[in-house]
C-alpha cells in the first residue's frame, strides 16, 4: 500500500490523516477508516490532505459519499491542508462551494 | 517519410495496484521533454481516470485483462493512448454524467462518480474515444503552451 491512514477520535470529531497517493487502488483503505464514522454519524470529521500527494476522481468519490452521510446526521466533513492541486481538483469539480476546504484556524 | 515521433507502449493487468505505476512512467515520459510540474500532473489525473474506468469495469465483469497504454511522443505535445482490450466500460453514460458539481445541487443527489470523464475533458487539450471492440481514449496533452487550444484549460490556469 502506498498510503498510510490514521484516524483519530476528538471530543466532536474525528481527524483522519493521510500520507500517500489516493487513488482506486488505496481508496479501499480510506474507505475502510470511514465507514464505521460514516454510519455512526456522531461526530464531524476533519480530513486533512497536507501529506496526500496525489489524488482524483475516486477520492473525490469517497469525500462526496462521506458529506451526504453526515450531512443525513447534521454532521460536518471538513477538508483541511488542500494543497494547490487538490484546491483546484475541488474546484474545477465544482466541489469547493458543497464543502468546507481549507477553512480551519489550524490551516496556515 | 522518417517518424516525427517516437512511440513508448506498455501492457499492465487490469489491476488497480497498476495505476500509480503508469503514473510513474507517465512523469518520466513528461519530464523528458520539458513539460512543467502542472503539465505532468494534469496528464496524471487524465490519465489515471482512463485506466480507473478500464479496472474498475473489468473488475464488475470479474474478468482479468490487459490495459494498453501508449505515448506518442511529439516535439510539442505527447499523445496517449489508453486501450482496454475489449472490455469497455459504458462511455456514452458516464458522458451524460459529465460536469461539475452545482452548487445548488441537493447534497443527497451528489453523485459519488461519473467525474473521471470530466476531469479528462477538462485537464487535457484534445479527447478522442473511439469504441469496438472495447474503448481508446487517445488524449493529447501540448507542452509547447503557445499551441493550447484556446478552449483547453489546465488545471494551473487561474
Amino acid at each position: 500500500m502506498n498510503i498510510n491512514i490514521s484516524a483519530e477520535e476528538k471530543s466532536e470529531e474525528y481527524v483522519i490523516t493521510m500520507n500517500g497517493e489516493l487513488d482506486v487502488y488505496t481508496a479501499p483503505e480510506l474507505q475502510k477508516v470511514l465507514d464505521p464514522i460514516r454510519q455512526d454519524g456522531t461526530h464531524h470529521v476533519r480530513i486533512d490532505v497536507t501529506d496526500v500527494s496525489y489524488m482524483d476522481s475516486t477520492g473525490l468519490g469517497i469525500f462526496v459519499g462521506t458529506l451526504k452521510d453526515l450531512n443525513q446526521h447534521d454532521k460536518e466533513l471538513r477538508v483541511t491542508g488542500a494543497s494547490n492541486r487538490i484546491l483546484r481538483l475541488f474546484e474545477i469539480t465544482g466541489l469547493r462551494d458543497l464543502m468546507h476546504i481549507n477553512e480551519s484556524s489550524e490551516v496556515e | 517519410m522518417s517518424h516525427q515521433y517516437d512511440y513508448i507502449e506498455m501492457k499492465f493487468p487490469s489491476s488497480a495496484e497498476y495505476v500509480g505505476l503508469i503514473r510513474l512512467t507517465l512523469s518520466g515520459v513528461f519530464s523528458r521533454v520539458g513539460a512543467t510540474y502542472d503539465q505532468i500532473e494534469d496528464a496524471k489525473i487524465a490519465v489515471s481516470e482512463a485506466v480507473t474506468n478500464a479496472v474498475k469495469h473489468a473488475y464488475t465483469d470479474n474478468q482479468s485483462g490487459n490495459i494498453l497504454v501508449g505515448f506518442a511522443v511529439f516535439n510539442n505535445k505527447i499523445e496517449i493512448i489508453v486501450s482496454d482490450n475489449g472490455q469497455s466500460f459504458d462511455y456514452e453514460q458516464i458522458k451524460s454524467e459529465l460536469g461539475p458539481y452545482n452548487e445548488d445541487d441537493n447534497v443527497n443527489y451528489l453523485r459519488e462518480g461519473g467525474l473521471g470523464l470530466f476531469l479528462i475533458e477538462t485537464l487535457m487539450d484534445e479527447i478522442v474515444v473511439r469504441k469496438d471492440p472495447g474503448v481508446t481514449i487517445s488524449m493529447t496533452k501540448y507542452i509547447d503552451e503557445s499551441q493550447v487550444h484556446s478552449d483547453g484549460e489546465t488545471i494551473s490556469n487561474r
